[in-house]
């Protein structure tokens, strides 16, 4: 019989305390799941990417401004949405960060890390959500 | 050199100050700016900076840290001194090829190799 899926549906109010809880959620559902060692570093790495890019850029770290998370892992996808209360942004006008000229600018790259690493990426009109999807698949480091 | 409240372990060898994580996860935004500003004062401390980061023993590293090392490149280039880093996991290392910023960083397998590359 197949079991239900991991759902986690939270506002993060604190980006400290509550990516901590949402990483700890999602970590023992990745292995429940089996998620490569792979998978969970990938996610791991994207979340925080994600989570913080939110609180930071899309709130402006202002105090009482809230994140909104869920997510959906079972075994064959995890599934995370994650908006913020700011206007959005275009995320194709983020500079390439692997370009020669942009290589010594210190940030611009939690976007290209989650783009790398998921399965979809996508930011949903007007920029404020984001949705990113990992297809559980064999440990592409193995 | 490192203090309390500080990550990471800062040690000498001929002329070379060699750094080392004491956390396996370098992706907390507090850790990172205080990382950032040991080792900007290891840099400022010194007329031509030579400087080793090891990374044995970590698992984790964020874009933010990734910023970190960039500032600390720049830093040490305009002081015309040398960077090497060292020890990365697999894992990491994917970061830094993801990012490209493996063609900007002098990236060696181990501290014992980068202690011999330094001029």
């Amino acid at each position: 019989m197949r079991s239900e899926p991991y759902i986690q549906d939270e506002i993060l109010t604190d980006l400290k305390t509550d990516l901590e809880k949402v990483q700890k959620g999602v970590a023992e559902a990745l292995v429940k799941n089996n998620y490569s060692e792979f998978a969970q570093f990938a996610i791991r790495l994207c979340l925080e990417e994600a989570i913080v890019n939110a609180f930071r850029h899309g709130n402006h770290s202002q105090p009482g401004k809230v994140v909104k998370f869920l997510c959906k892992i079972d075994p064959e996808s995890a599934e995370f949405k994650i908006e913020d209360e700011g206007h959005g942004f275009d995320p194709e006008g983020v500079p390439d960060p692997t370009a020669e000229e942009n290589l010594e600018i210190p940030s611009g790259r939690g976007l290209m890390l989650m783009r790398a690493y998921m399965s979809e990426v996508a930011h949903l009109p007007p920029g404020n959500m984001l949705r990113m999807v990992y297809r559980n698949g064999p440990d592409p480091a193995k | 050199m490192s203090n309390s409240t500080s990550v990471i372990q800062i040690s000498e060898d001929a002329g070379v100050k060699k750094i080392t994580f004491t956390q396996r996860s370098i992706i907390d935004e507090t850790v990172i700016h205080q990382i950032g500003k040991d080792i900007v004062t290891v840099i400022d401390g010194a007329a031509k900076p030579k400087i080793l980061i090891s990374f044995q023993g970590v698992e984790h590293l964020s874009s933010a840290a990734l910023g970190v090392l960039i500032t600390c490149h720049n830093r040490i280039r305009v002081k015309e001194g040398q960077l090497y880093l060292s020890d990365i996991p697999k894992p990491i290392f994917e970061i830094f090829k993801i990012t490209k910023l493996n063609k900007m960083f002098q990236i060696v397998d181990t501290s014992d190799v980068a202690m011999k590359s330094f001029k």
